[in-house]
């Protein structure tokens, strides 16, 4: 716990950040209007809308051909914009289970999760879902059938990468809403399957 | 710059350690592996990274690797892999 009444001296990266924001305001290139204006956009993006993209997937064979085809155009036709980069959608199996690291930086489908947990970001996770998956899944409790292929996707460039995971067993009835509340940020990164 | 390669190509990540903000991870380099997709062409960002214009753009592709001959102590399903974005510059041939 942070004592909530003492004073906190900036650590080395938030005084870069408060001075680089104060310079670019101080030289008018952005407004702080702008940067407070942008911060609440990126706030308000939610792995709620990754969870629509899976949910619309599960339910419509049509998009769910359209969307590992070209994730890009399948989310702009649910008013999803994803700017510039492009998104590969990659489908887990009963034999088949994807996960999905950047072991550069960060890289993450931003516009349908929104801001990456911190683990996301840790070297531990970086360095070692790709050469021990099994073993990072399993910590997130998550034991993976020695059968059962795992494909481990490096967003290393321009691509961002979804995991569509498997619609869980007996919910043929459940509406596209009560599907989509069962679908966790961390089945779209592939370190968890939907549990219902 | 034309895309050299077609999905199911075989190609080698070329093993040099240039200076400079590169996307290819260490891991991956001087390893063979075959072409998953062309993703499109894209601003260099190597050079990008230098304030430059990021032309000529370059292919860039998925390139599907077995993870049992990256990490030679490798455990887990002998068919498991590991695919990672490399552009075209960083790849070359299995065949020459």
């Amino acid at each position: 716990m942070k004592d909530q009444g003492s004073y906190q001296p900036y650590s080395y990266f938030q005084l870069m950040e408060v001075s680089l924001r104060e310079l670019l305001v101080e030289k008018g290139i952005v407004t702080e209007a702008q940067l407070a204006a942008t911060v609440e956009e990126v706030r308000n993006i939610t792995p709620e809308r990754g969870a629509r993209v899976v949910a619309k997937a599960w339910v419509n064979t049509e998009f769910r051909k359209k969307l590992l085809q070209d994730g890009t155009r399948a989310c702009e036709e649910l008013g999803l914009e994803i700017p510039a980069l492009k998104l590969v959608v990659v489908e887990n199996t009963p034999t088949e289970h994807n996960l999905v690291v950047c072991t550069l930086c960060s890289c993450y489908p931003r516009m349908l999760l929104g801001m990456p947990p911190e683990w996301y970001k840790s070297r531990n996770y970086r360095s070692r879902a790709v050469r021990e998956p099994r073993a990072v899944l399993s910590e997130f409790g998550l034991e993976l059938a020695q059968e059962i292929k795992i494909r481990v996707h490096d967003s290393t460039a321009d691509m961002r990468y979804l995991v569509l995971p498997m619609r869980p067993a007996d919910t043929e009835d459940w509406s596209e809403e009560r599907l989509a509340a069962s679908v966790t940020r961390d089945c779209m990164i592939g370190v968890a399957v939907p549990r219902i | 710059m034309e895309a050299r390669f077609k999905p199911g190509d075989a190609v080698r990540v070329r093993n040099i350690y240039p200076l400079g903000h590169i996307r290819t991870p260490f891991y991956i380099r001087g390893h063979s592996g075959v072409i998953e997709r062309f993703c499109g062409t894209f601003g260099n960002p190597e050079e990008l990274a230098q304030q430059r214009s990021g032309e000529p753009k370059q292919p860039l592709y998925r390139v599907r690797f077995l993870q049992k001959k990256v990490w030679p102590d490798y455990q887990g399903n002998p068919d498991d892999v590991i695919e990672v974005e490399i552009f075209q510059h960083w790849l070359e041939g299995e065949n020459g």
